[in-house]
Parts: structure tokens; sequence; C-alpha cells
């Protein structure tokens, strides 16, 4: 354990990222169960004594579920794999690689030490005028780290993948998971500096040197909203798309067969990539846009559906006809990919421009964005974590356990979000500390919350099972562990430390 | 490239789906983009953490909005503050309410009755208690002419505060 503080080598900074984010998964669920929990029942349960406790609690639980979870796990199973699979010793720079990591734990500990109450997107001029310092200034000096620790990752992986690529492997030989790791590093590359620069914007409105943003100065709070989702709309496939890489690598190696297209697969994390920066602009419907405004968006944001339904399509197609092995990490996978089927449909009804006006800022909202980064991203993450189990351990993890675990989740994850859909249907607003004490809403509701109770009994199971396996499991068979008549990973790659 | 075919049948129904969502969505956008001329004009303030309205007569209501049905009605919002977002879901109405600027929508009620209106963008401490209360009344003729129904009611201020 020591060793790895003070390693570069890309396993140990891969299992960093992996213990710094399965921790912040936790405790940042944690949060979200105390959210449910409070409005189990309309009325201040004391379960959160206030309304500004409980603004603090839904920023912290959003900001850290998205950048120390989401974003340090995909990066921490990229260190673990992409060297091997591109046949190089290391990362290129494995001092950077280092510096990325160690950036997040200061990162994160000036998120949680703040607890801001600004909402994780920090519109002003509630940011500027309102929201309460040094909260917020803590919080926007934590994302500007965590936001330089993944451009930094992102460049190493960029140049691991194309520069330090074995001679003898054409990029179009390469794994599925590659070109997703490709791909999530440019967009965030080219992502990232604007949100970076609405930080900066910010801070200097805050400090009243600069009115950017402030209406009092003259400044415009809708640019904020442009800068700021031009990064993050490009992020949600950021975020997603190492998740769908990683059901590439698991769905043809559990069905035991060939991947149906690698090119279809190629060019819809291509297509994705792009036209993922065209849409930005449909967060924003209700802010007074044009009409020319919002149909342009629209048509941006239903480009990047045909994409998505091809990865669909190559996953089920592959699995069709193919001997499945139901174990975790594969259940885990299609689980996903049935949320991630929900979520897509929900969002088609976001962008229909009259249609978001039900849907937008409501609870349906809350439940479509979950089942994605819930749903597809972290069912998906959970699932390769236990095929990764043996590379990093040795061990095996308990099987019966983990299929528990992925059915409470399952069930919970589906009561919690595909419920909130409804609730947003009847108009709860979304980051609201009560709400109306009126029939449709309290069962809903109830419903809700008891499905996040289910799921936190499977993220606990989910934890014992971590645990106790690596203490504990029975030794993998490092050559084939999961039985599936295929060779796993390299092995030996886990041992050398330098 | 067998799979090749049926693949391109594939993504031409998704396309084809996603235009026609996208064709409708269009269209009954643009039915429902402008006001009609007759519209009445209602000014909509939204601060920390109250809603005021304003009729064309000047008559202001705090927290509480009397319109009449079949009445068309141009909302004028903004805010003196934070963002807010002017929301009445029974009517499926909703703009942000922007300092600085003013944004426009448009309705004619089409039912009576007492209806909720909130705010629907994260503005702090009491968002969630963020209402107000929308009364739309039967139509009462007097010599042809839609009277204004709100005139001959007291505006309750300090209504909004209470949850619902």
């Amino acid at each position: 354990m020591w060793e790895i503080l003070f390693s570069t080598h890309h396993t140990d900074i891969g299992l960093l990222y992996i213990y710094l984010s399965t921790t912040a998964f936790i405790i940042g669920g944690a949060l979200a169960i105390g959210i449910r929990s409070e409005l189990f029942l309309p009325g201040n349960q004391g379960i959160i004594p206030d309304s500004n406790t409980f603004h603090r609690i839904f920023t912290v639980h959003g900001t850290n579920m998205l950048f120390f979870w989401l974003i340090p796990f995909a990066s921490g199973i990229g260190n673990y794999l992409i060297p091997i699979m591109v046949r190089y010793k290391d990362m290129a720079w494995p001092k950077l690689n280092a510096v990325a990591f160690w950036m997040l734990p200061v990162s994160m500990a000036l998120v949680w030490l703040g607890f801001a109450d600004t909402t994780w997107n920090a519109y002003p001029p509630y940011s500027i005028i309102r929201a309460p310092g040094p909260a917020a200034e803590m919080w926007i000096f934590g994302l500007k780290i965590a936001g330089i620790s993944s451009v930094l990752g992102a460049i190493n992986f960029v140049v691991t993948i194309l520069k330090m690529k074995h001679p003898d492997l054409p990029l179009m030989k390469t794994p599925l998971f590659v070109w997703a790791t490709l791909v999530t590093s440019l967009m965030i590359i080219v992502a990232m500096p604007t949100f970076a620069a609405a930080l900066i914007m910010l801070y200097t409105d805050r400090l009243g040197i600069s009115g950017f943003f402030n209406p009092a100065m003259g400044g415009d709070p809708i640019a904020y909203q442009h800068l700021f989702w031009f990064t993050f709309h490009p992020e949600v496939y950021i975020f997603l798309i190492p998740a769908v890489g990683t059901a590439y690598e698991l769905i043809p190696k559990f069905s035991r067969k060939p991947i149906f297209s690698y090119g279809s697969g190629v060019i819809a994390f291509v297509m994705l990539a792009i036209v993922g920066f065209a849409s930005w602009a449909h967060h924003m419907y209700a802010t007074g846009m044009s009409f020319t405004e919002k149909t342009v968006f629209m048509v941006g944001t239903l480009a990047a559906v045909p994409a998505s339904a091809m990865h669909i399509f190559n996953w089920i197609a592959t699995m069709w006809g193919g001997r499945i092995k139901f174990a975790a990490p594969m259940a885990f996978t299609v689980g996903g990919i049935v949320l991630f089927f929900f979520a897509g449909a929900g969002g088609i009804v976001n962008t229909a421009m009259p249609l978001d006006f039900l849907t937008h800022d409501s609870y349906w909202v809350v439940g479509h964005m979950h089942l994605f980064l819930m749903g597809m991203i972290t069912f998906g993450f959970i699932g390769f974590l236990y095929y990764m189990f043996p590379l990093i351990t040795g061990r095996m993890y308990n099987e019966r356990a983990a299929m528990i675990q992925f059915w409470l989740m399952f069930v919970g994850v589906s009561m919690i979000f595909l419920t909130q859909h409804v609730l947003g249907l009847y108009g709860q607003p979304r980051r609201t500390f009560d709400y109306i004490p009126v029939q449709p809403l309290i069962i809903l509701n109830q419903i809700s919350t008891v499905g996040a109770w289910i799921t936190a009994a499977g993220a606990a199971v989910f934890i014992a099972n971590l645990i106790k396996s690596t203490v504990s499991g029975k030794p993998a068979n490092m050559e084939d562990p999961f039985k599936l008549g295929e060779q796993y990973y390299d092995y030996a790659r886990r041992e050398p430390h330098h | 490239m067998g799979h090749a075919t049926i693949e391109w049948v594939y993504v031409g129904v998704v396309i084809a789906v996603l235009v026609y969502v996208g064709a409708d969505a269009w269209n009954v956008e643009k039915m429902l983009t402008d006001a009609p001329p007759e519209a009445k004009v209602i000014k909509v303030t939204g601060q920390q953490w109250f809603w005021t309205f304003e009729h064309e007569d000047g008559t202001q209501e705090i927290g509480e909005l009397h319109l009449v049905k079949g009445v068309p009605y141009r909302f004028e919002v903004t805010s003196r503050d934070v963002i807010h977002s002017f929301n009445t879901p029974d009517f499926a109405m909703m703009i942000d309410a922007v300092p600085g600027r003013i944004n426009t929508i448009w309705f004619a009620p089409d039912q009576s009755g007492q209806f909720l209106i909130q705010c629907r963008e994260y503005c702090g401490f009491s968002h969630y208690q963020m209402r107000a209360k929308l009364f739309v009344e039967e139509p009462t003729t007097s010599g042809g002419k839609v009277t204004n129904a709100s005139a001959d009611l007291t505006p309750s201020i300090g209504a909004t505060a209470a949850a619902s």
C-alpha cells in the first residue's frame, strides 16, 4: 500500500485512481441517501436540518459524483489497460501521470471542505452575489484543479495511444476501449478550457473586480451558461464514452463471439465526439432563446442519437446467437444498457422544443440524467471493476454476492429514477428541499426513496465484497479467470514497481 | 459485408423517427412561439423569494395572479436579483426570469380554478417555497366586454411564503 503512493507505474496510478473514485462513489452516494430520506415525507424530516444544508448536500453530491467518481474511474481503468493494449511499458509520461492523479485529492478536499451551495453548475448571478464564501471560492478552485488534472491525464492518454503504440499495431487493430479513451481524451482537451475560463471570470466577478456575468455591472448571466454547457454537454459524452468502451470490451468476451462490427463502433465514437459539441444550448431552452436558436440546437441534439443507437445495435448484434455467460461483469453491462435505452428515449422527449417546457428543471431531468450516470455509466464501471478484480488483486470476487448486488441495484435504480420521470411530469421542480403534500407526489417520492435504500443495500454488498475478496478471496486462475476460453490481460504487468 | 445492410436499415429507421420528432416539434413550437396581437401584457418579476405581477392597468399583485378564462396573456418575465424560472406546471408554461433581460411567454387559460405558480430554477434558501397562486376566473360580461376580474380582489401580500 505505501509503495504505490510514491509510484509512477501505470498500474499503481491506476489503482490509486480506482481507490479514490470508489471512495468518492460511496461517500457521494451517502449524501444522495440523505437527500432521498429527507424527501420520503413532505415537510422537514430533521434528517437534513434546513434548506441551506440540503442545497450544500446536493451541490457536493453532484460535483463529487461527476468529478471524483466518473472521470477518475475512467482514468483509473485507462491507466491500467491502455499501456497493455497499445503494448508499451508504461504511460508516455509516468511522472506527469502521477502529478495528474495527486491533484485530485487536493481538489476533492477543497470541494468537500468548502461544501458550497451553488449547485454543481453554479449559475450566476446567484453564484456571484448570493452564494456564501469561502465555500464558493473553494468550489471554484477545486474544480479548477480537477480540470487541470483531467487535461494533463488526457494529454498523457493521447500521446501514449498515438505515439507510444507498438509500431506493428495499427490503430484500427486496437481494442475499441483504446478508441473510447482516445476520443474521450481529445474531447477533454477541446472542451475543458472553456469552463476553465468561465471559472476565472466567475472568480473575478465574485471579487467584484469584473462584471462578466453580473447584470448589475452590465454583464450577461446567460453568457456563463453558454460557456458552462459548451464544456459540459461534451462532458456528458466524456462520462459516457469510457463506459461504452468497457461494454465493447466485455460483451464480445462474455458472448464468446467476435464483435459484430468494429468499424461501426469506431465511426459511432468519432461521430458522437464531433456531434456532441453541437448541442450544448439544449440545456438552455428556457432562458429566452429565439425560435431559430432552439431549432438549431434541437437538430444538433437529435443528430447525436444515431451514434448512440449504433452502439446499442452493435452490442445486441454481438450478443445475438452468442453463448452468453451472465457473470457479474456481463450482468452489470447489460443492465446498464437497458437503463441507457430508457435514458436515451427520455432524452428525445427533452429535446423536442415544446415538450422541454414540461420536463426542464423538473424531476424528469433528474431521473433522465441519473439513468445515464447511474445506469449506463456506473453499472458499466462496476461491472468492469469486477472484471478487472483478478488483474488487480490476483483473487476472485464472490460471484453470488456480486449478482445479489446487481439485482438490488438494478431494481433500486429503476425505482428511483423511472419514478422521478413521472414526478417531473407532475411538476415537482428539481433541487427542492420540500414538496407540496398532495397525493401523487408523496407516493412517488416514497417509491423513489425506497429505491434509494435498496440501492444503498446493494452498495453495501459491493463494498463488503470488494474488501472481503481482496483479503481472502479464492486465488484466481490468471490465464482465464472467467472461463471464457480466451486469454485474460497480461498479469505480469502488475508486478514491477519502479 | 452482410452485416452492413441490416445496420443501415436500422440506422435509417432511427433517423426517420428522429426526423419525425424534430419536424413535429418544430411545427408545434412554431404555432406556440408568437402571442396573438390582442394578448394582454402582464409584467412578472421574480425576486428572492416571491413573485410580483403587474397588469396592463397598473394594478399589482404579489403572490397571487388573477386571470380570466379564454383571454390570451403575454407575460414579460424578469428578475430583480438572481435567475428564477416562472412556471405553471398545469399549463406547461415555463420561462426563466433573468435579471437584465425580459423574456416573454404567452398562454390563454382554457379552464378555471386555482393553480400553482412556482419557481423552477434554483435561487437559494427558500427556492422550494417560492410559490404563488394562479386564479383563473370565468369571464363575467358587462356590456359585452371582459372586465379585469383582479381589480375587485385585494392582493394578499405575504401569501407567497405560505406553502401552497
